[in-house]
């Protein structure tokens, strides 16, 4: 069972990098659904089905949809490679390689061998998630869907030709 | 088993290449992309820490997160789009005016 954890883990590193690496934005985005996808299954391997389901449905579904919605209707093509800042070209890389090194040596040392089922018995379907979500987390919930709302009427709003 | 930190090697190296991503793409909506996985790598530790203990709020958290990502999504995307209009750019480099 473990192997499918590694095979996905690469193919999500490497949806990862190609969205970094491409030229094309909408190359990025389809690199961007294949970690979301190789994320859903990791996500089964963990038993959380429905967060896999949601994560396709709205993640990979609903959201990527709309990026590459933007992106056609914006019909954005290949980036211009900036010289601008010098600093960002000289330090950017040496930066980001110490900061995986620092995180890496803090993985290793705060969890040397524990494996992930810890805690036993774990129900995780969709019915548990929702009595927790309806009792323990309705105000954030609430809040959620309030936040939700002034989203859509921000976009309108931003979007709306001046007239 | 596979151990826990390799699920959080994961979420780092995704966390990782997105905010390399972000620093290092000009176009502002693989910017934009990148954001998401930065995301994406977070939730997958939210994901592994409750199975870690046991405890289905971390999976709730997740929920949450993908709410605020599509919110985020849609503002951000709206104001991509109104750039566009203003500039006819998506290259950050041309959006440096509350720069200085």
């Amino acid at each position: 069972m473990h192997y499918l954890f590694y095979i996905f883990a690469v193919l999500a590193v490497a949806g990862a990098l190609a969205v970094i690496l491409q030229k094309r934005p909408i190359y990025s985005a389809l690199s961007l659904i294949v970690v979301m996808g190789s994320l859903a299954v990791i996500y089964l391997l963990l038993e959380a089905e429905f967060m896999a389901a949601v994560q396709i449905i709205v993640y990979a579904g609903a959201i990527m949809v709309l990026f590459v919605f933007v992106i056609m209707l914006l019909n954005a093509g290949r980036e211009k490679p900036s010289q601008k800042s010098w600093l960002a070209q000289k330090l950017g890389l040496p930066i980001l390689v110490i900061f995986f090194v620092q995180m890496f040596l803090v993985l290793i040392t705060a969890f040397p061998k524990s494996t992930v089922s810890l805690g036993g018995k774990f129900s995780s379907s969709a019915h548990s998630i929702g009595r927790l979500l309806f009792r323990d987390y309705v105000l954030p919930f609430e809040i959620t869907s309030i936040l939700i709302l002034i989203a859509i009427l921000g976009a309108i709003v931003l979007a709306r030709r001046e007239t | 088993m596979v151990p826990i930190s390799h699920y959080l090697a994961l979420s780092l190296i995704l966390f990782g290449l997105g905010v390399a991503g972000f620093l290092f793409r000009r176009n502002i909506i693989t910017v934009f992309m990148c954001i998401e996985l930065m995301l994406n790598g977070v939730a997958l530790s939210f994901v592994a820490f409750s199975r870690y203990w046991g405890d289905l709020s971390g999976q709730l958290f997740v929920f949450f997160i993908i709410a605020v990502a599509a919110a985020e999504a849609v503002v951000g995307l709206a104001i991509i789009i109104a750039v566009f209009r203003a500039r006819k750019s998506l290259s950050i480099d041309d959006l440096s005016s509350m720069k200085y």
